[in-house]
């Protein structure tokens, strides 16, 4: 057991703080999260930033431990998010690098790393949620096209991606997780509609997305015809690897602040609250302790995360929802003030337990895969 | 970084956990649910012939001279296999008390105000005068309480609520303690080398003292008579010289000291952390026997693990239980007060909680006295009051959110 860095990933976090100090300065002022035209144009330009100074690829080809610590210090200097970078970097582009062809790798890898396209994760279908495979956009073959027909749910940056990653149905009689092919699909091709969804925090974070006999290239299918189910499996373990790092620095940051808030409107005197407080940090070191044990795990078994994403997504998504319940205990009646700090990030927090597997999947999954329990019916 | 075990750290915990499976299996377990307050001598020579209370010792002072990582997976593995007796009261005074290392001295602290294995114990460490036996809730565990001070002693020894100083446990390592085994012993008594109380521990505030210029004053009063080691002790002999309230706050925050009134020292970190280790080892055996019973109890015509509600109570076991792992384990390497905090708070939860939900895993049968779970129900509880309980752990980390 040993929580210390070796020389090398020293100077790489030395250098990295160096280089956020100069660049964070220069960066243009924060868009407004309803403006999705400046949003994707900020968030690209980040990423752009990124690859000019060399650390575009830290997702993919840096070790675990670089990640995490180029995570942490871009969150601690309070650098962008991925923002409409994160299907890009964190779904697709991992999967077109683990299953592509070099072709397609050749194709989509370099624009998502310099910063220059959108992707988005066409997964999700009104009657294919926690039941993913079940999923009924069809896609048939035509010739060098793939014809597809159907509509997805719940997809976010829609409006603003150029490619989808899509899950389709190309053999219905096949068992349900045998007949689904993964497709790259560009977001101008004819028959595509795009329709925003309000979030309950009044904003647009995601849409459905009609497709009504959209042809889709054969060269865009990544992975075997019917293999699709088995490509997605890669994306959904990378999704649940270090994707939550710098969010586990952000929560610890809020919770300092929230500190300072109640000292300065006096609750901290109330012991309740006080110790929730508290306990809270004791939640976030574990988390964070939790993160570099996985990260530890992954290095040792060759970069894969594995199962301890769902252990730690169950963990952290509770985590994130206390967090800013207690925030609003810390606020008192000003946490009904949509303008008051910390407000919205309590309401963005209730889609925790839901996007990316439910809580109740990630026990299921936890308990048959890693207990053995026999699967229910 | 590496935070994973290494081969020798995975080879000592299954060394253990063969060990313990040999020396205290389950009939053993049984029989000595059936002999309260009994401590099976020969298992406790046994436990320091395998290291197990001289592991941190340096091996020149004749230990195995590994560190607190080690130490947690030991612990760990005793929380599991419901070791009975003072197993960290002895741990930490390996250094200090003669024979602990080796198993031939039992020896038992008071904490607050209670004292686990008092009667059975040989050195007990603080002061226990007057000290009266509770019918212990653990059948494994039994207990005195140690009576509270008069008004006015226990009014001055009350500390403010916010003393969370940055602290290293690692500074608790026995070799560094036997460098100053002055502070709190009384050489007269018990035949002058039991060094008593906080001595073998300078981190139950004696670090924060020391910086403060304050050793040697400290040392003639902290603990002074009353942290005293007692050989075999006779339940309500004449207390010793009781500590008065000179001694300024101790800077641990890990607990009051003397915030119980009885004078003696707050709990020594490290005593926290091997604390929750246990807490771990019950987390992890629980969920052992709760998807244990969830694979094999048939009901409905199916295994009761198949159906998601006693699905998800098991996921939630396993969830607990390693989060409360990572946060021991790193608490470990760091030493950090506020580690150790985190680590006894998501420990007790795991333990606690985790028993609760192993028991309605296991249906009428987890009521039972027949069945293990209500042992370690029991066990959790006794040890979540340790080092006074979980709110001191709460109200340190808050103080540290708020530095
Ligand atoms: C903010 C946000 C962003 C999202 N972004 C995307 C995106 O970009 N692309 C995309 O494809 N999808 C996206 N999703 C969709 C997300 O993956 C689904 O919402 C999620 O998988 C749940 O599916 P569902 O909404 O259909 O709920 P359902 O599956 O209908 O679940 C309803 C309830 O039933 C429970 N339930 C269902 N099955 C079981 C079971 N077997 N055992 C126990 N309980 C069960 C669920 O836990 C839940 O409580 C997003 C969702 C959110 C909230």
């Amino acid at each position: 057991m040993d929580l210390s860095y070796t020389p090398e990933e020293e100077d790489f976090r030395a250098r990295l703080r160096e280089w956020l100090a100069k660049v964070l300065p220069t960066l243009p002022p924060k868009p407004s999260p309803d403006d999705w035209p400046a949003r994707r144009a900020y968030d690209l330009g980040w990423q752009r930033t990124l690859y000019e100074a060399g650390y575009a690829d830290v997702h993919w080809d840096a070790s675990p431990t670089l990640r995490l610590i180029f995570l942490e210090e871009t969150e601690r200097a309070g650098a962008p998010y991925v923002g409409a970078n994160f299907v890009g970097l964190l779904h697709a582009g991992p999967t077109i690098a683990a299953e592509g062809t070099p072709a397609q790798r050749a194709r989509w890898l370099p624009p998502v790393l310099r910063g220059e396209e959108v992707w988005c994760q066409g997964f999700s279908e009104p009657d294919a949620g926690s039941d993913l495979a079940s999923l009924r956009t069809r896609a048939w073959r035509d010739g060098d096209d793939y014809v597809v027909t159907g509509s997805k749910i719940w997809t976010s940056h829609a409006e603003v991606a150029d490619w989808c990653e899509l899950l389709v149905r190309t053999d219905p009689d096949a068992p349900k997780h045998r007949g689904i092919t993964w497709l790259a699909m560009p977001m101008d091709a004819t028959g595509i509609t795009v329709r925003p969804l309000r979030t309950l925090a009044g904003s647009a974070e995601f849409a459905e997305v009609f497709l009504d006999e959209v042809r889709v290239p054969v060269a865009n299918r990544v992975g075997a015809e019917n293999d699709g189910w088995r490509v997605t499996m890669v994306t959904l373990s990378f999704e649940r690897g270090t994707a939550f790092v710098g969010e586990v620095v952000a929560c610890r940051r809020v919770l300092a602040e929230l500190a300072v808030e109640a000292r300065r409107n006096g609750r901290w005197d109330d012991p309740v609250l006080r110790r929730r407080l508290g306990r809270l940090e004791a939640e976030f070191r574990a988390l964070w302790r939790l993160t570099q044990w996985n990260v530890s795990g992954a290095e040792a078994s060759g970069g894969v995360p594995g199962v301890g994403g769902s252990v730690f997504k169950l963990r952290y998504s509770h985590a994130r929802q206390e967090l800013y319940d207690t925030a609003a205990e810390v606020l008192g009646s000003d946490c009904l003030d949509m303008n008051r700090p910390w407000v919205l990030d309590r309401l963005s927090s209730l889609s925790y337990t839901i996007a990316a597997g439910t809580s109740q999947i990630q026990r299921n999954i936890v308990a048959e895969r890693l207990l053995d329990l026999p699967k229910g019916r | 970084m590496r935070f994973q075990l290494t081969e020798d750290q995975s080879a000592l915990r299954a060394g253990v956990r063969e060990l313990l499976d040999r020396r205290f299996g389950r009939e053993a377990l049984r029989a000595a649910v059936d002999a309260p307050g009994r401590l099976d001598r020969e298992l406790w020579r046994a436990l320091g012939d395998a290291g197990f209370f001289a592991l941190r010792l340096p091996e020149a002072d004749g230990g195995v001279g590994l560190g607190l990582p080690e130490a947690v997976l030991v612990f760990e593995e005793a929380g599991r296999a419901l070791l009975p007796g003072p197993l960290v009261a002895t741990h930490l005074a390996a250094g200090s008390v003669a024979g602990a290392a080796t198993g031939e001295t039992v020896v038992a602290a008071a904490d607050g105000r209670l004292v686990e294995w008092l009667e059975a114990a040989d050195v007990v460490r603080g002061a226990v005068a007057g000290a009266v036996p509770l019918r212990s809730v653990d059948p494994l565990t039994p207990l005195h309480r140690i009576p509270a001070p008069t008004p006015g002693e226990a009014a001055a020894d009350r500390r403010p609520p916010d003393g969370g100083e940055t602290h290293t446990a690692a500074g608790s390592r026995p070799a560094e303690a036997s460098a100053h085994p002055g502070s709190g012993a009384d050489p007269g008594a018990a035949g002058g080398e039991h060094a008593a109380g906080a001595s073998a521990h300078p981190g139950s505030g004696g670090h924060p003292r020391a910086a403060a210029g304050g050793r040697a004053a400290g040392s003639a009063r902290v603990g002074g008579g009353s942290a005293r080691a007692e050989a075999k002790p006779r339940v309500g002999e004449a207390p010793g010289e009781r500590r008065q309230a000179t001694q300024p706050p101790a800077g641990t925050g890990t607990g009051a000291v003397g915030a119980d009134g009885t004078g003696n020292p707050a709990p020594d970190p490290v005593a926290i952390l091997l604390t929750a280790a246990e807490q771990l080892g019950t987390a992890v055996r629980v969920q052992e026997l709760a998807v244990q019973h969830a694979r094999t109890r048939e009901q409905f015509g199916q295994p009761v693990g198949a159906f998601q509600a006693v699905k998800h109570l098991c996921a939630d076991l396993l969830v607990r239980t390693e989060t409360a792992r990572v946060a021991v384990y790193a608490a470990a390497v760091t030493g950090d007060a506020a580690d150790i905090a985190a680590a006894r708070l998501l420990a007790d939860e795991a333990a606690v909680r985790g028993a609760r939900d192993c028991l309605q895993v296991h249906g009428g049968m987890g009521f039972t006295w027949e069945a293990d779970v209500h042992l370690h129900l029991k066990r959790a509880w006794v040890r979540a009051r340790r080092g006074g309980g979980g709110t001191e752990s709460e109200e340190l980390l808050a103080a540290r959110l708020a530095a």
